[in-house]
């Protein structure tokens, strides 16, 4: 396993060679995002706009307009936050071919606390018309991905986890923008989620498996496009639906899937698992997994809790 | 070798193209009952000398790679830009009768998804020259050797994303990028005048760069100031040639036009409330009186006008 930020790297590099038009635009983060294993193998393609994401998003925005494909560096949060007006105006509202990358997504990215952990930006982000919202699971998904963006003429918003992930997807996935992806199929309860958080899933499927408990796991790599109708067909007939991600619950994959299961008839019941309204705050990654309910262990617990199961007493810590 | 006659012949009546598109603004205006006034007047001489005089564009292929590029980073005053637009033959003059009207290519600021001719969409102030440093960027990249033009206002370089567009354009060295700033003096409210401002107040308004050194902040940061009457066709036209030719440092210009808001309607000049407002039918009887050309006279000659320009730059 190595780590999604040297994964993105060494790719940007590749997709540089192949592409002539692939540049890259950095806000003074290459060696933590890894963009500079681009600005070594491609400097005369590599610009260091300084700390200032405004700015570099609408360098991007123009570089596109001249038919490059910009992926930008930079940490999540300041870009969906900082950047926020130029990417809706510039980039989302142009239809500017730009690539805005945000690294160090989600909530394990070191101790840095609640100004870095970004855990608004998929609502941010899939509130905007015209952009792609795409969430890797894996190091095989983020390939994938990279490669459907830079084919595709359009902006593309993807947020990409700092560490490594177990793999979870095969060698030989294809990513459809839109596509749900069911991993599991179970009775009892639907576990639904999106990045390297399926990993996390897919652990607290096997846990319940032990206790008798069949769980469908779904994974919902893209927030925008949606194929609604798939992901209604692939929980359709479970009376429990349970959403769990590294983002708050407001506005993200649980408000998604809320939103499509509610938008046809009587919805079944639909718990969302996340940061619940509150800031994050610098710790260590299991204690954030713990506290906001994401680690395998709690999902289990909450799971049986919800299908009223007596919870033993060793597992609820 | 043209001679002194015949460039005096071609040279475009620039005079009466402001004016004429300065009564579409007001017109236009009235007539959609939304816009603004102020900013698309102060700018229109540069505007005008730009468009008719300077830019490499072919209005027949708006897309064409090797065109200048134009941004109106002050967004709002987008009708003054479709004004020029339609007289230089980017859109039928009847068209600007749907300004701000649903499904029409005239959005209250300028879409560059919706009307070709465009090279950003802007309203959100602050943002155009960034789209301006990508695209000479882009240019500097791949050998391309068409300049890059960016409208700014002096309010809107209030806002700090401009300076960051600002640094990095000195640092690349983009001789190919002009700033223009059209130094009004006015904002859309500001503040009021105090007994320290009254020099440089614009009316009862200060001056949104009270006591700061506009062309010195600009040199400071690395630029070539170019510093101009923006309403003398003269100045105008030299301070574009100079931009273009570049810079033997390779700094990027910025050229500073000392405008009037409102300018050419005698109501409006200088007076803050006209930032944003739809005239009067008495306002409006003034203007018409002010401004209204005898159009077709005015329509033939730019037509004329266009044809030659477009003839010279195929040749």
């Amino acid at each position: 396993m190595i780590a999604m930020r040297d994964v993105w790297g060494g790719k940007l590099v590749e997709l540089g060679s192949a592409d002539p038009r692939t540049v890259v635009l950095d806000a003074d983060l290459a060696n933590s995002t890894k963009a500079d294993k681009f600005a070594k193998a491609h400097p005369g393609r590599f610009f260091q706009m300084g700390i200032g994401e405004q700015n570099l998003i609408g360098v991007a925005a123009g570089l596109a307009a001249v038919g490059y494909v910009p992926w930008t560096s930079s940490f999540t949060v300041f870009f969906t936050h900082r950047a926020v007006d130029p990417i809706r105006m510039l980039v989302a509202q142009s239809h500017a071919n730009v690539k805005i990358v945000g690294s160090y997504s989600g909530l394990l990215v070191g101790a840095v606390g609640k100004t870095h952990l970004d855990i608004e930006d998929l609502a941010i982000m899939r509130a905007m018309p015209d952009i792609a919202v795409l969430v890797p699971a894996d190091e095989v998904e983020l390939l994938a991905m990279m490669d459907w963006a830079q084919a595709y003429e359009g902006p593309v918003y993807l947020r990409v986890v700092r560490d490594a992930v177990p793999d979870i997807l095969d060698p030989g996935y294809t990513f459809v923008p839109g596509a749900v992806y069911p991993l599991r199929s179970g009775t009892d309860v639907a576990l639904v989620s999106t990045g390297p958080q399926t990993g996390r899933v897919l652990a607290a499927h096997d846990q319940l498996a032990a206790h008798g408990i069949s769980a469908t796991v779904v994974h919902v790599p893209s927030l925008k496009p949606l194929d609604e109708d798939a992901l209604r067909t692939v929980l359709q007939g479970h009376g429990l639906i349970v959403t769990t991600e590294e983002h708050s619950i407001y506005g993200g994959l649980g408000g998604l899937v809320a939103e499509v299961l509610t938008a046809s008839g009587p919805a079944p019941r639909i718990e969302r698992i996340g940061v619940n309204d509150m800031w994050g705050e610098s710790a260590s990654d299991d204690f954030l997994l713990n506290k906001h309910g994401l680690s395998p262990e709690k999902i289990t617990v909450r799971v049986r809790r919800l299908l009223d199961l007596r919870v033993p007493a060793e597992l609820d810590r | 070798m043209t001679t002194d006659a015949n460039s005096s012949e071609r040279q475009p009546d620039f005079g009466s193209l402001a004016q004429q598109a300065r009564w579409q603004v007001i017109k236009t205006v009235t007539s959609s009952k939304a816009g603004h006034i102020g900013g698309p007047l102060s700018m229109m001489d540069l505007l005008v000398c730009l468009y008719f005089g300077e830019l490499n564009i072919r209005p027949e292929n708006p897309h064409w790679a090797d065109r200048d590029r134009f941004i109106l980073s002050k967004g709002h005053a987008a009708i003054g830009l479709y004004s020029v637009l339609a007289l230089r033959g980017f859109l039928p003059i009847e068209e600007l009768a749907t300004f701000d009207h649903g499904d029409s290519r005239l959005q209250g600021h300028p879409d560059q998804t919706r009307l070709p001719g465009l090279d950003a969409s802007t309203g959100s102030l602050g943002q155009g020259l960034s789209v301006g440093v990508g695209i000479a960027l882009g240019a500097q990249l791949s050998g391309k050797g068409f300049h890059t033009w960016v409208m700014l206002g002096d309010g809107e370089i209030q806002e700090g994303m401009v300076w960051e567009a600002v640094q990095v354009a000195a640092r690349y060295k983009l001789d190919n990028l002009t700033a223009i700033v059209d130094r009004n003096g006015l904002q859309q409210f500001g503040l009021p005048s105090s007994a320290e401002t009254t020099q440089t107040d614009r009316g009862d308004r200060r001056d949104p760069w009270f006591g700061v050194d506009l062309a010195a902040v600009f040199q400071a940061f690395g630029w070539r100031v170019l510093e101009i009457d923006g309403h003398d066709y003269g100045q105008i036209q030299d301070a574009y040639r100079l931009a273009r030719a570049g810079d033997f440092t390779r700094r990027p210009t910025v050229i500073i036009a000392h405008t009037v808001k409102g300018k050419g309607l005698s109501l409006a000049e200088g007076v803050h409330t006209w930032h944003s407002i739809v005239p009067s039918a008495e306002d409006f009887e003034r203007a018409r009186q002010e401004l209204e050309p005898d159009e077709i006279d005015l329509l033939d000659s730019t037509s004329t006008f266009r044809t030659e320009l477009q003839h010279d730059r195929h040749a």
